[in-house]
């Protein structure tokens, strides 16, 4: 108990001390935290929103088709993937598939952040589950981490107001920032894209997009393994029904990669 | 399928997925195994896109070497190994490419 309230005390002297005309809104002092942890994260993604951009127009899509895609979807690869089995001429269901395995990833982040956001209110799951990206993932679950966790306390003595848990606002803003980002740089994208003669080969954009993407990370068995595997399988599958090579070589690179790794 | 329809079922999947365990309260571990089969699917999909655009360039295996998309993957393999830079991948690639291309176009 008296632990509790020194600790109570703690929170409060600092914000107590400040001159009221100089304290900024915490909750706002937090959201400008998350938005500025996510800068130097952006420099990287405004390229590859770009890229989708060009990509989107070559690949067959309307100018306002592509910038929708950016925040109907919202999901960097994916997106790259749709407009390329669009312009395969692949049906309807197989590219709501193909992009469900590609951000199959993002139930992981879900998983993981869960339980920060277990005592928030429906329209903010909401909104955060929304702007779950990689980049905001990244940002989001280090400060979860990092800092200390209002709510337990809270838990422990009900009747004493703790300090409030502001962390949400802090994704939000990192999450914001993204957002922002992706949509700017897809519109800078189709702009070129628009520009851009074909004979650039800007389509080559692509591959070196995913290989940049991926061989930093082939750092353990298991992953060169899946990786190796389901590129060789997508050879073989090129020319599978309803463009479906790519999942059938997306299974086939996760279970090889299982295999190996149960045998280590 | 409408592409706009299209579009917008990818989204709601997405964002199902992106909600699914945030919605569920996380009263469910995810299982090991899930787990690692979820972390091994970028690099296999990501991959399986690769493997095709590089080395199937008019729809048909080329492993020769007038496949400028091959050289130029491989050299931008060894740039991502090297420094772990996209930006700078993704320009040698393009350089490389540019370049070939440039050289066959002379008379």
């Amino acid at each position: 108990m008296k632990s509790i309230t020194q600790v109570k005390n703690k929170r409060m002297r600092p914000r107590c001390s400040l001159p009221p005309r100089w304290s900024v809104p915490p909750l706002i002092a937090e959201f400008f935290r998350g938005v500025r942890a996510e800068l130097p994260i952006l420099v990287g993604v405004a390229p590859f929103g770009m890229i989708f951009g060009v990509l989107a127009l070559e690949a067959g899509l309307l100018p306002i088709q592509a910038q929708s895609m950016s925040w109907i979807v919202f999901a960097g690869s994916s997106q790259i993937v749709f407009s390329q089995l669009v312009h395969l001429g692949a049906p309807g269901w197989v590219i709501v598939l193909t992009v469900g395995v590609v951000n199959l990833r993002h139930a992981l982040y879900s998983a993981s952040l869960a339980p920060y956001l277990q005592r928030l209110r429906p329209a903010w799951k909401w909104l955060l589950s929304y702007l779950l990206t990689d980049e905001a993932y990244a940002v989001a679950v280090v400060n979860y981490q990092r800092s200390p966790e209002p709510a337990v306390l809270a838990a422990n003595e009900q009747r004493i107001p703790s300090a409030p848990d502001l962390r949400h606002w802090y994704f939000l803003g990192a999450g914001l920032a993204l957002w922002s980002c992706w949509q700017l740089s897809t519109a800078a994208g189709v702009f070129l894209g628009a520009v851009i003669p074909q004979s650039w080969s800007l389509d080559f954009t692509l591959a070196l997009t995913f290989i940049a993407l991926v061989v930093p990370n082939l750092t353990d068995r298991p992953t060169l393994v899946a990786a190796l595997c389901a590129g060789g399988a997508a050879l073989l599958a090129f020319s599978a029904p309803y463009k479906l090579g790519l999942i059938i070589a997306a299974l086939v690179g996760v279970l090889a990669g299982l295999l190996v790794e149960a045998k280590a | 399928m409408n592409i706009w329809l299209t579009m917008l079922l990818a989204g709601l999947v997405t964002f199902s997925i992106r909600l699914s365990f945030i919605w569920i309260v996380g009263q469910r571990a995810v299982s090991p195994t899930l787990r690692r089969a979820l972390r091994l699917v970028p690099p296999a999909v990501l991959t399986a896109i690769v493997f095709p655009e590089v080395l199937m360039p008019a729809a048909r295996l080329d492993f020769s070497l007038g496949n400028y998309r091959l050289l130029a993957a491989i050299l931008a393999v060894l740039v991502a190994w090297r420094t772990r830079n996209t930006v700078l991948t993704i320009l040698v690639g393009m350089l490389t490419i540019w370049l070939l291309q440039g050289i066959l176009s002379l008379p």
